[in-house]
C-alpha cells in the first residue's frame, strides 16, 4: 500500500514527474556514456601494443613516435638507417626485432612494411598474437596481409588484388599502378590499429620505390619465394623498429644505450610509458567531460527535489489526513523519499536502455569512423557504482523535501 | 469512560500565555453521541485534536478510552489513533488520486501491523452499508461527489473498527438533502457497533440527532461545566 501511495502520488503530477524523469535520465545518459566509452577508449589505448619492450625510432618525442608508429597518425620525422637496424639486431641484448616502414597507402589506410617477425612478435591486448582469419603471411614479393577492418569494409577476400599509392590519403596523384599486389592473409580482429593496417613485406617497399626501370628486372623474381631475400633489395632506410630484449631487466640499460647511439641520433621509447603520457593528454577533456555530466547530474537531483519540495504546499491537507489516520511523521519523510527512489529508478532504468540501444545502434560507425569498438554491455561494475552513487546522490537532496514533509506532520494539525 | 478530561490548558506554542483551551472538567461516556457546538475560531479543531493525540496539552489530562495520552510517546499515539480512532473532517477525507477501496485500505494499512486480521474482505459490504455503487469503488476519489465522498470517509474511519469516532463539520460542504443521508447513515452505524461519537459542528439544527448537545464555550472556565452531570 505503500509503495502503490507514492506510486499514485506521483502519477497524480504526471507533467512535473515526466519532466523531472526526463532531465534526470538526459543527465544519466550522459554521465553514463562518457563513463562508457572512457573505459572502452581507455581500455582498447592500452591493449594497442604490448610485448614490445621498446619502440626506436628517429630522435622525436615519445608521444609522437608511439602515433606514428603504433597509431595512424603523427609523421616520423625522420628515418633511421639500415646500419642502425643491423648494428642493433647484433646486439647481445636483442631477442627479436621488427622493421617498420612507412609513408603508402591504399585508399586511406596505412601500409606498413615489416617482415614476418612482425606476426611472429607484435602482440597486443593481455599478450595476444596476432593471428589469420584467413590465409597466412606473406611469402612472395608481391603479398599482402590486410587487417581485418579493411578486408570488412573494402570487401577483399584471399587472392583479389590490389595497388598501393604514395603518401597517405584516400586521394593520392601518385599510384604504383604497375605493381597490383595479391592479397594472402586476413587478420583476425583485434580492436587495435592493427585492423586498419595493410602489412606488405619491406622488401616489397623498397622494390615498388625503387622505380619502373628497375621494376622490370625485378619482376620476373617477383613471384619467386627467394626474391624476397634479395641483396638488391635490402633497403636503406627504415621509418621505426619495435624491440623485443631478452632480459626485462635491462630495457633501461638498452634505452639508454640507443639513446646514446653514435652513428645517428636515435629515441627509443617505452611503450606503457608513451601510452600513459598520450592519455594524459587526454585527460583534460575526459576530466571535463565527467565534470560536466555530474553538474547535469547534481541539477537534476536539484530538480526532483524542487519538484517534490514545491506539491508539498499542495499536500498539506493529504500530510494532514495521513496524520489523522494514524500515519507518523517518519512515514511522510518515507514516503518523499520513496517518490525521489521511484523517479530515480525509471530514469535509470530508460536512461539505460537508451544507451544500450544507441551503443548498438551506433557500433557500426564508430567503429569506422574512430576504430573503436564500442561494447553494448554498459552493466559493469563501474557503472554499477556510479548508479549506486546516483540513488545515494538522490537521496541526500531529497533529504530537503522529506525533512519538510517531515517535519509539517510533526508540527501536527493546525 | 470513554473520555475523561481533568484540569486541561492548552495554547499553541509561540503564544503559550494566549490560552485556546480551559477545559477543568469534562466526561463522556461509552457509546455516548455528542454534538460540541462551536463557532468558528472557539477552538473546536484544537479540542478535537487532542482527544485525537495529534496535539497534546500543556496541563492536564486527557484519558481517552482509558489511556493518558499525555504519557504516551509520539508513535503510541500515532498506533493508538491508528487502532481506536476513527477521524472525519469538512473536506479532503481521501486522498484524492486514490480510489474509495485504496483509501480505505490505505487507513487499514497502518493498523494493519497490530491487527492479525486484516478487515479487507468486510470492506465491499462496509460501502454498501453508506450506499456507495459498485461502479465507484475503484473511481479517484476526487471524481466522486461531495456526499459520496462524505460517505466513503465514513468508511474509511471505520474499517479499523475504532471504538471512537471524531466528526469535524463532517456536514458543512453538504446539501440538505445529503446532510439528512449522510446524518442517519453516521447515526446507525454508530449505535449498531457501539461507537462512542464526538461530533463538532457550528450548525444546531443537527441537535436533534443527539442526546446530548454541549457548546465548548460553556465546557470552559467560564462556563458551568460541573452541572452537566
Amino acid at each position: 500500500m505503500f509503495f502503490k501511495l507514492a506510486v499514485k502520488s506521483l502519477g497524480d503530477r504526471k507533467g512535473a514527474v515526466c519532466l523531472s524523469i526526463l532531465v534526470m535520465c538526459v543527465s544519466i545518459v550522459v554521465l553514463l556514456g562518457v563513463g562508457h566509452v572512457r573505459h572502452q577508449a581507455k581500455e582498447g589505448f592500452y591493449n594497442t601494443v604490448s610485448g614490445v619492450d621498446l619502440i626506436v625510432g628517429a630522435r622525436t618525442s615519445s608521444v609522437n613516435m608511439l602515433l606514428y608508429t603504433v597509431f595512424p597518425s603523427g609523421t616520423p620525422t625522420n628515418s633511421i638507417r639500415w646500419e642502425s637496424y643491423q648494428d642493433l639486431a647484433n646486439s647481445e641484448y636483442i631477442e627479436w626485432l621488427i622493421p617498420i616502414s612507412l609513408g603508402d597507402s591504399h585508399k586511406g589506410y596505412r601500409v606498413l612494411g615489416t617482415t614476418s617477425a612482425y606476426f611472429e612478435h607484435f602482440s597486443y591486448g593481455q599478450q595476444r598474437r596476432l593471428s589469420f582469419a584467413q590465409g597466412k603471411g606473406f611469402e612472395q614479393m608481391l603479398d599482402v596481409v590486410i587487417g581485418s577492418e579493411i578486408a570488412k569494409s573494402l570487401h577483399y577476400e584471399l587472392g583479389d588484388t590490389l595497388v598501393l599509392a604514395h603518401g597517405l590519403g584516400a586521394t593520392s596523384f601518385s599510384h604504383h599502378d604497375d605493381q597490383p599486389f595479391v592479397v594472402t592473409g586476413i587478420l583476425a580482429p583485434t580492436g587495435t590499429p592493427v585492423d586498419q593496417t595493410l602489412f606488405v613485406h619491406l622488401h616489397a617497399i623498397e622494390w615498388i620505390h625503387k622505380g619502373s626501370a628497375h621494376s622490370r628486372e625485378v619482376a620476373g623474381s617477383a613471384h619467386n619465394p627467394s626474391g624476397i631475400l634479395g641483396a638488391d633489395l635490402l633497403p636503406e632506410s627504415l621509418t621505426a623498429m619495435f624491440v623485443g630484449l631478452k632480459s626485462k631487466l635491462q630495457t633501461f640499460h638498452v634505452q639508454r644505450l640507443i639513446n646514446n647511439y653514435k652513428a645517428e641520433p636515435l629515441s627509443a621509447v617505452l611503450p606503457g610509458v608513451a601510452l600513459s603520457e598520450l592519455w594524459q593528454l587526454m585527460a583534460a577533456l575526459e576530466n571535463a567531460l565527467v565534470l560536466i555530466s555530474v553538474l547535469v547530474l547534481i541539477s537534476a537531483c536539484l530538480g526532483v527535489s524542487a519538484m517534490l519540495l514545491s506539491t508539498i504546499r499542495d499536500r498539506h491537507r493529504e500530510i494532514q489526513l495521513l496524520r489523522a489516520m494514524g500515519a507518523p511523521p517518519l512515514f511522510l519523510f518515507a514516503l518523499i523519499q520513496l517518490e525521489a527512489a521511484v523517479i530515480t529508478f525509471v530514469s535509470v532504468v530508460l536512461a539505460v536502455v537508451i544507451l544500450m540501444v544507441s551503443l548498438i545502434g551506433l557500433h557500426d560507425y564508430v567503429l569506422a569512423k574512430v576504430g573503436m569498438s564500442l561494447s553494448a554491455n554498459i552493466v559493469t561494475p563501474h557503472s554499477m557504482s556510479l548508479i549506486g552513487v546516483l540513488f545515494l546522490l538522490c537521496a541526500l537532496v531529497a533529504m530537503i523535501p522529506s525533512l519538510w514533509g517531515y517535519l509539517l506532520a510533526r508540527r501536527g494539525a493546525h | 469512560m470513554a473520555i475523561e478530561i481533568t484540569g486541561l490548558k492548552f495554547g499553541y506554542p509561540r503564544q503559550e500565555n494566549e490560552l485556546v483551551l480551559n477545559i477543568p472538567n469534562w466526561v463522556l461516556g461509552e457509546r455516548e453521541g455528542v454534538l460540541i457546538h462551536a463557532p468558528s475560531g472557539a477552538g473546536k479543531s484544537t479540542f478535537l485534536n487532542l482527544l485525537s493525540g495529534l496535539l497534546v496539552a500543556q496541563q492536564g489530562e486527557v484519558r481517552v478510552l482509558g489511556h493518558n495520552l499525555s504519557e504516551m510517546n509520539g508513535y503510541q499515539r500515532d498506533q493508538f489513533r491508528a487502532l481506536h480512532i476513527g477521524y472525519v473532517f469538512q473536506q479532503f477525507n481521501l486522498i484524492p488520486y486514490l480510489s474509495a477501496i485504496d483509501n480505505i485500505l490505505l487507513a487499514n494499512s497502518f493498523s494493519s501491523a497490530r491487527q492479525s486480521n486484516p478487515r479487507r474482505n468486510e470492506i465491499p459490504h462496509l460501502l454498501n452499508t453508506l450506499n456507495i455503487a459498485r461502479s465507484d469503488w475503484r473511481r479517484p476519489a476526487r471524481h466522486l461527489s461531495v456526499g459520496q465522498q462524505q460517505r466513503v470517509a465514513i468508511a474509511r474511519a471505520l474499517v479499523n473498527k475504532p471504538r471512537f469516532l471524531i466528526a469535524d463539520e463532517p456536514t458543512s460542504s453538504l446539501d440538505a438533502e445529503n446532510r439528512d443521508r449522510f446524518m442517519s447513515l453516521l447515526m446507525d452505524i454508530t449505535t449498531t457497533n457501539d461507537i462512542t461519537l464526538v461530533f463538532a459542528s457550528h450548525d444546531l439544527s443537527l441537535a436533534p440527532y443527539f442526546k446530548r448537545v454541549e457548546s465548548l464555550l460553556d465546557m470552559q472556565t467560564s462556563g458551568a461545566p460541573l452541572d452537566v452531570f
